[in-house]
């Protein structure tokens, strides 16, 4: 196996865009994308899935699972994850809530039609009342221009991600949020987040028809 | 803020329950705050001290803690549950990531109604199993080692024994398939801070009730259906 982390999803984002967003950093060896249940059949039969479910991370000599434990590992591993267990737990606590919002947006597109409007409504709620303001206020009272420690880490990258996500849907959503706002365009700048914005990156587009299709087929 | 560790929650189960054992296996006295009313969580939230507006909260060296995962790992690492190196705590990681979602479909299963329940409780049976126990039979068959990673006692060992109870106050003889895991069982129960853990008169809670259920409702103004994941 070479240096860099494979990693085995649908061609899309589901649970893994977060994944590539962190490995930005680090960069990808190759991605293998399933496209039938036949593949994924044949995955866990070769006993690839811990517990049957993707994503699935190849890295330093282990098939990994699990969202969490995947990207707790890469930060560790590529130093952005604070410099002491008290910076760990800022980053473990922002990364958290930042994943709730994620969640939601996660399953937006698998929510029948009819309440498709409803979930955009307590998307924008949430972002606006519960999660955006909670990191316009770190970033204020410290000043500073990365969430925890003065220092580029996981935060970052996961609050830059679920930025760019809910101005998918609602592309205002930043007009009440200054400090965010000066931090989306740092963050742009960063080199290797600039060139994962840049076509050709392994970063995927927004979930349509046919990304849902394929996840429904595949995990009946 | 005392020296001990400080947990709001209800009395109750729900998410902070991961975390009471997890204290109680690190030999770490903790004392606990009990949201009873609306008015104590409006208090707490107009305070400041719930970073999402949400519980589990946990004060601890200094901190205000939210986000029970993030708890979770401070108090592992802290404590030196969480493996000896970055591998090891992977291993960890991945193995609390199948435990955590097992119990997840326990957790919203006292807020179902009752036709739900009756589903979910046949997911749960279901899902341990044939996704769950078999992995971890599998990991203690394959090294033959007491405990899940790295031959050490670690959280790992602490999340897989509480859903194997949760598990088994389901359905009493799931584990009959699984012999690794009845002897897993026996072993970290007996653990002199688990056993003292799984005595009447720790700070262990019990099944959730019907009072529970209406206490969480009312204190979050949580009165909509919850649905089965």
């Amino acid at each position: 196996m070479s240096g860099k982390p494979r990693l085995t999803y649908l061609n899309g984002r589901g649970r893994m865009e977060s994944i590539r967003w962190l490995l930005a950093a680090a960069g990808v060896e190759a991605e293998v994308y399933l496209e039938t249940k036949e593949q994924y059949d044949k995955l866990i039969k070769d006993g690839f899935l811990l517990f049957q479910q993707v994503p699935l991370v190849e890295i330093d000599g282990m098939k990994m699972v699990q969202t969490r434990a995947i990207m707790s590992y890469i930060a560790g591993k590529y130093n952005l994850y604070g410099k002491d267990l008290k910076e760990r737990a800022m980053i473990d606590m922002y990364v958290e809530g930042i994943s709730d919002l994620m969640q939601m947006i996660l399953v937006f597109p698998f929510s029948p039609p009819d309440a498709k409007e409803k979930n955009l409504e307590s998307i924008k709620e949430r972002a606006t009342n519960r999660y955006f303001p909670v990191f316009e206020k770190v970033l204020k009272q410290h000043g500073q221009d990365f969430l925890v420690g003065n220092k580029f880490s996981w935060a970052d990258v996961q609050l830059m991600e679920a930025i760019l996500a809910v101005e998918e849907k609602i592309p205002a959503v930043l007009s009440g949020f200054p400090q965010l706002q000066v931090f989306k365009t740092k963050m742009s700048n960063m080199p290797t987040i600039k060139k994962f914005l840049q076509p050709g990156s392994p970063r995927k587009p927004p979930p349509d028809a046919h990304y849902v299709e394929t996840v429904l087929k595949m995990f009946k | 803020m005392s020296a001990k560790p400080k947990l709001y929650y209800f009395d109750g189960r729900g998410k902070m329950e991961s975390i009471r054992w997890l204290l109680a296996a690190a030999g770490v006295e903790f004392e606990e705050e009990f949201l009873e009313t609306r008015d104590q969580y409006e208090k707490l939230l107009q305070g400041g001290s719930l970073l999402f507006q949400q519980v589990p909260m946990v004060e601890i060296d200094g901190m205000r803690m939210v986000q029970t995962r993030a708890i979770l790992s401070y108090i592992a690492a802290k404590y030196n549950l969480y493996g000896k190196d970055l591998k090891e705590r992977a291993l960890i990681d991945m193995y609390v990531g199948g435990t955590d979602d097992l119990m997840g479909f326990i957790l919203m299963f006292p807020f179902l109604s009752a036709e739900d329940k009756e589903k979910q409780h046949a997911v749960i049976v279901q899902k341990a199993t044939s996704r769950y126990f078999p992995v971890y039979e599998k990991v203690l068959k394959d090294h033959g080692q007491d405990f899940l990673v790295g031959n050490n006692f670690s959280w790992a060992d602490v999340h897989l024994l509480e859903a194997i109870l949760m598990v088994e106050e389901k359905k009493s003889d799931v584990l009959s398939g699984f012999p690794q895991l009845q002897a897993f069982k026996a072993r970290i129960s007996s653990i002199p801070a688990m056993k003292k853990f799984l005595e009447p008169g720790s700070q262990r809670k019990p099944v959730p009730d019907d009072k529970y259920v209406e206490t969480v409702r009312r204190v979050l103004r949580m009165y909509y259906d919850v649905k089965a994941n």
